[in-house]
């Protein structure tokens, strides 16, 4: 019994040391870490896409803000909205962004990746700045993290803007255009995140 | 007549450029999305096999395409610099051109940018932007896809202003060299292609992620041309409120 719950325990620890390693508090030094640990993994042809796709889970799991982006993604209804229907939302948008970032992401070929410079903007918020290198196949890509640092030892992703364009913000839009044209009907947002988690 | 229809055209659309519509505003939404609807249709149809074919050329093919286009597309920057006071911008554009023309085998070659010469694309949109123009309500127009009531009124004022359009759309003769309106729809329908063909991977996944995939283009596009107008890739910083 005793060797059976050890060799649980080793498993655990194993998956948690291959999947969700922790990164530097330093914001340039966590995003750079980050993306280089995720270019090995995405780029290791050993791995299958399920495995990928369990790592870049893991992964947004512990470094991205998911609760902060699903409530800034609602706008200013998350003001209005009451608990239990602000959980369901939060719960939908973890699959819905989940399933949408592995979508992305688990077909990923590898590039170069350049840390080039951070900037604070206050005590919550560093933008680090970074670029994809330019190849044969596509130009060079810039890319700004908004990294949200409140707990200086644990910084967090809150939105990527891909030359100039905001992820997060795009999210909100979509959203609030199916908010509005649904009368501000949060239940609306959710049975249609809840469509695209269970395609 | 047709100046007076210009005129109520431009009337109209001035209107809709009041301080009061935002971006976000739509025009006609029901309309927009149904001319949305027929873009993805003939984007299917057309343009998304067309950038897959382009995206099967040798690299040197596709590169090249893509400098001769965007070298002419330098020709519309420089008027729109000079308009913006943005004397370092037109000397720039101007040189890039010159360059990328005689160097760069008509444009097929980018060695202005190996020169550290970048030729950043202004339009008459973008100038109205500058000068204190508000974007206006938003729709979408057959085939040329997403724009505002003031990129629509640039759109029509960059034919007047783009040198390429005068010698090509409007036949006229400019330091001896004319063309045909099949030579502006040729470099501008390629210029599409190539653009689509770049952004194949970004379209499959927006299509496929989006719940509402009108809002994301529309978003996407606002921000662009918020983006270009001022020079800048820092939208705005909404998040301050998420933390309050």
């Amino acid at each position: 019994m005793k060797k059976l719950s050890l060799i649980l325990v080793s498993l655990i620890f194993l998956s948690n040391s291959t999947f969700a390693s922790t990164y530097s508090s330093d914001p340039k030094m966590f995003v750079s870490e980050l993306v280089n640990d995720a270019i090995g993994k995405l780029s290791d042809n050993n791995l299958s896409k399920e495995e990928k796709a369990t790592f870049i889970e893991n992964i947004a799991i512990k470094n991205v803000d998911i609760n902060a982006l699903g409530l800034y993604t609602l706008g200013e209804l998350r003001k209005s909205t009451d608990k239990d229907n602000l959980k369901n939302y939060q719960q939908a948008f973890k699959k819905y962004f989940l399933k949408s970032l592995t979508s992305r992401l688990t077909d990923y070929s590898s590039n170069k990746f350049e840390i080039i410079d951070a900037e604070k903007k206050s005590s919550n918020y560093t933008i680090v700045k970074s670029k994809i290198i330019s190849n044969e196949n596509q130009p060079e890509i810039k890319i700004d993290w908004r990294v949200y640092t409140k707990n200086p030892n644990k910084p967090l992703i809150r939105d990527l803007i891909v030359e100039g364009l905001s992820l997060a913000r795009t999210q909100k839009e979509e959203f609030s255009s199916i908010l509005s044209a649904n009368n501000n009907d949060i239940s609306i947002l959710i049975s249609e995140l809840e469509k695209f988690n269970n395609k | 007549m047709k100046s007076k229809k210009i005129i109520t055209l431009l009337f109209a659309t001035i209107l809709l450029i009041t301080p009061e519509l935002k971006a976000s505003d739509e025009c006609f939404e029901k309309t927009s999305r149904a001319i949305f609807k027929f873009n993805m249709g003939f984007d299917s149809a057309i343009l998304e096999p067309l950038a897959k074919g382009y995206n099967k050329l040798p690299e040197p093919i596709k590169n090249g395409t893509s400098n001769f286009t965007s070298n002419i597309a330098t020709l519309l920057s420089i008027p729109n610099h000079i308009m913006q006071g943005n004397l370092r911008g037109a000397s720039d554009a101007t040189a890039s051109f010159l360059i990328n023309t005689t160097v760069g085998i008509v444009g097929l070659a980018n060695p202005a940018e190996k020169l550290g010469l970048n030729a950043q694309k202004e339009d008459v949109g973008q100038t109205l932007g500058a000068y204190g123009f508000g974007p206006g309500c938003y729709f979408v127009l057959p085939i040329l896809g997403p724009t505002t009531a003031r990129d629509s009124i640039g759109m029509i004022a960059d034919s007047f202003v783009d040198p390429f359009a005068h010698i090509t759309w409007r036949e006229n003769e400019l330091l001896g060299v004319s063309g045909n309106q099949i030579d502006y729809v040729a470099v501008k329908g390629t210029a599409a292609v190539d653009f689509r063909a770049d952004n194949e991977t970004n379209f499959d996944s927006l299509e496929k992620n989006s719940i509402d995939l009108y809002a994301s283009f529309k978003s996407l596009y606002l921000q662009n041309r918020e983006n270009k107008i001022n020079n800048s890739s820092e939208g705005e910083d909404d998040w301050g409120n998420l933390d309050n």
